[in-house]
């Protein structure tokens, strides 16, 4: 929905329309991903952005469909990626989607390599996987991919295992596997998460230098405001599986409506004195099974109103691409 | 450079004393193993001989009339002596046959019983452990249900009843041990299949569109094959343990085929009369190939074993 107006100068390579993923559980389904709507076009990145088990990862596993299934089933929505409708296709033909229309970079880099398999032959894997190429053909293609996210000495270095690198390095060798088959999209969950902070601007910085040289799209996945200010051009704020705000970054950064995103800039450690307790939001996210009635964030909203617990807002715009989903604040006139 | 687990695992082994005593040990008894199955060519009356294995040649002696000790030079038969045609170094059997040739006899069969039992095994467990761990659901229910219908009939009488169906005999010994024993290996398979499937490198190889063929043997088995190195050394002494005793009541090996299971049988009328070298060498050569194998096999699992290497 964000991307309005974008839509005429740049191509849509993700499209994910009114998704909903839920899991169907002993205590009822759990619907942590209820209704989300954005679009992320060529060379644009898209901010996730909201606390842990608000539904970003659910909506970047749906968009591979990699769901665990049972208990998880997409219900309804529509995924497109590079015009391609996705959910109505088979595991056989996801598997060509994979790696090739949208690659993954996850959390956890020190588990995410295969620790009896040199790197090379896992970067060459996932070339092979692919095309039809020869083992020579395919280890010059990861060769040149690891010297390209900044691996020095390449050559020697495909024949080190995961366990012989650091986490900043295997995080590099884990975008260049992402990156090697030049996927139109990249989704990068938590991307510098498991990392200390030193670290984490080399990786950001070498996912934008892809990203200018490829023209990848990347959709990032974070509960880190500071990484969204440095790397999106558009944000989506989530709460309890659903967008409650969205709109460029400047723009959602400059001037933020919805109360749960105040809370979260709030909440940042610089906007305090020192000395002073930082700010929280009270209360935690509620259970993907029971969500409350009315906007899902009523219960921990400051400024809820007696129509928060009754009716569910909508997504309106505010100014400019800029939507908010809050009665109080974006809100009808009554 | 490069340090692969198996490099490292080899590096913690070599540092481990019994262990690297443990292995030469076996690397002997694996020698005497071989050279009893290359056969060597003789010449005959009707051509070229195929029938005696190296060792055969080297070890054989002309049987003598009966019971002999160790080194002596002549024998008891019926409470009358008589002469032995050669010195024999443990002694000889009720036959008169040599009875170290009879104990290296025995290290073949050991190997057969203790190497091919497991590899059957091992593979019944592996495709059964990866699939019950990989897909759950009914496919779980119902190699659950195999193995535990399996563990619940009594091993032995299962293997003597197969060992009816089947006739005795080496091959049908090591089939019917195979397939009765991969229960143990297969659940714990399945238990790290549990685990390593939902391994991140797993959903990133999943991610980047691996298939569940490609995910199951390249990226789970790799990762679930120290159980398998591991059981299959520490199957060793109880199978050939196990060989013995069976043959020692009767549905082991056929007569013909080298056993320390038959020497033991007959140690129970011998040592009635004081002839204990049959029993001795027979036990002597078990023991130490046991025991042997088990240091090799503790440090291995030491080695391999992430929970102990400390690694995780």
């Amino acid at each position: 929905m964000i991307d309005d107006g974008l839509s005429d100068t740049a191509e849509t390579v993700l499209e994910i329309e009114n998704l909903r993923t839920h899991f169907f559980t002993g205590e009822g389904p759990a619907r942590a991903v209820d209704g989300v709507s954005v679009s992320v076009g060529k060379k644009r990145t898209l901010g996730l952005v909201g606390e842990s088990g608000c539904g970003k990862t659910v909506t970047a596993l749906s968009i591979l469909k990699l769901i665990p299934s049972p208990p998880g089933r997409i219900v309804g929505g529509s995924i497109t990626l590079s015009g391609k409708e996705i959910l109505p296709l088979s595991e056989v033909e996801m598997r060509d989607i994979r790696g090739k229309l949208a690659s993954m970079i996850f959390q956890e880099p020190m588990t995410s390599l295969n620790p009896v398999f040199t790197i090379g032959t896992q970067i060459m894997e996932a070339v092979r996987i692919h095309t039809d190429m020869g083992r020579a053909e395919a280890r010059e293609i990861a060769v040149e991919y690891l010297a390209k996210v900044g691996i020095p000495e390449a050559r020697r270095m495909m024949l080190q295992y995961p366990h012989q690198l650091s986490g900043g390095m295997k995080q590099r060798v884990m975008i260049a596997m992402a990156l090697c088959l030049k996927p139109p999209l990249l989704i990068a969950d938590e991307p510098t998460t498991a990392l200390d902070v030193t670290i984490q601007a080399g990786i950001l910085r070498l996912i934008q230098d892809m990203q200018a040289e490829s023209g990848t799209a990347v959709l990032l996945i974070t509960h880190d405001l500071g990484i969204v200010a440095e790397m999106a051009d558009e944000v989506a704020v989530m709460y309890a599986g659903k967008i409650v705000e969205s709109g460029p970054c400047i723009s959602i950064f400059s001037s933020f409506v919805h109360p749960y995103t105040e809370g979260l800039f709030k909440s940042l450690p610089g906007r305090t004195e020192k000395g002073s307790r930082l700010y929280t939001i009270a209360g935690s996210v509620p259970s993907a099974t029971g969500f409350p009635p009315g906007c899902r964030f009523h219960t921990r909203c400051p400024l809820a109103i007696e129509k928060c617990n009754l009716e569910e807002p909508l997504l309106v715009e505010v100014g400019g691409d800029h939507r908010c989903a809050c009665w109080v604040r974006a809100g009808e006139p009554a | 450079m490069a340090e692969s687990h198996l490099k490292i695992a080899v590096k913690r082994i070599r540092r481990d004393g019994l262990a690297v005593a443990g292995f030469c040990v076996i690397c002997v008894f694996a020698l005497i193993a071989v050279l009893d199955m290359v056969p060597l060519p003789r010449r005959g009356v009707s051509g070229v001989k195929w029938n005696l294995t190296v060792l055969d040649a080297v070890f054989k002696k002309a049987p003598e009339k009966s019971y002999s000790p160790p080194l002596a030079k002549k024998g008891i038969l019926n409470r009358k002596e008589f002469t032995l045609t050669s010195r024999h170094l443990i002694g000889t059997d009720n036959l008169g046959e040599d009875v170290l040739y009879n104990a290296l006899k025995g290290v073949r069969t050991a190997f057969i019983i203790g190497i091919v039992p497991s590899l059957i095994a091992g593979i019944f467990a592996i495709i059964l452990g990866l699939l019950a761990g990989y897909y759950g659901g009914w496919i779980d229910d119902v190699i659950q249900y195999i193995y535990q219908v399996l563990s619940s009939i009594p091993g032995i009488l299962l293997l003597i009843a197969m060992l009816m169906v089947m006739e005795r005999g080496l091959w049908q010994l090591c089939v019917a041990l195979g397939v009765t024993s991969w229960v143990g290996l297969c659940r714990l398979i399945r238990g790290e299949t549990l685990k390593v499937k939902n391994m991140e490198y797993v959903e990133a190889a999943r991610a980047l569109g691996a298939s569940d063929f490609r995910l199951l043997f390249r990226h789970i088995l790799p990762n679930v094959m120290y159980l398998v190195i591991i059981e299959m050394t520490l199957d060793f002494s109880a199978l050939v343990m196990s060989e013995t005793v069976l043959t020692y009541i009767g549905v082991g090996v056929e007569p013909g085929t080298g056993s320390w299971g038959r020497m033991i049988m007959m140690a129970d009328r011998e040592l009635a009369n004081a002839i204990w070298w049959n029993l001795t060498a027979a036990s002597a050569f078990l023991f130490v190939l046991v025991l042997a194998f088990n240091l090799f096999a503790d440090a291995l699992r030491d080695a391999l074993d992430p929970r102990l290497r400390g690694d995780l």
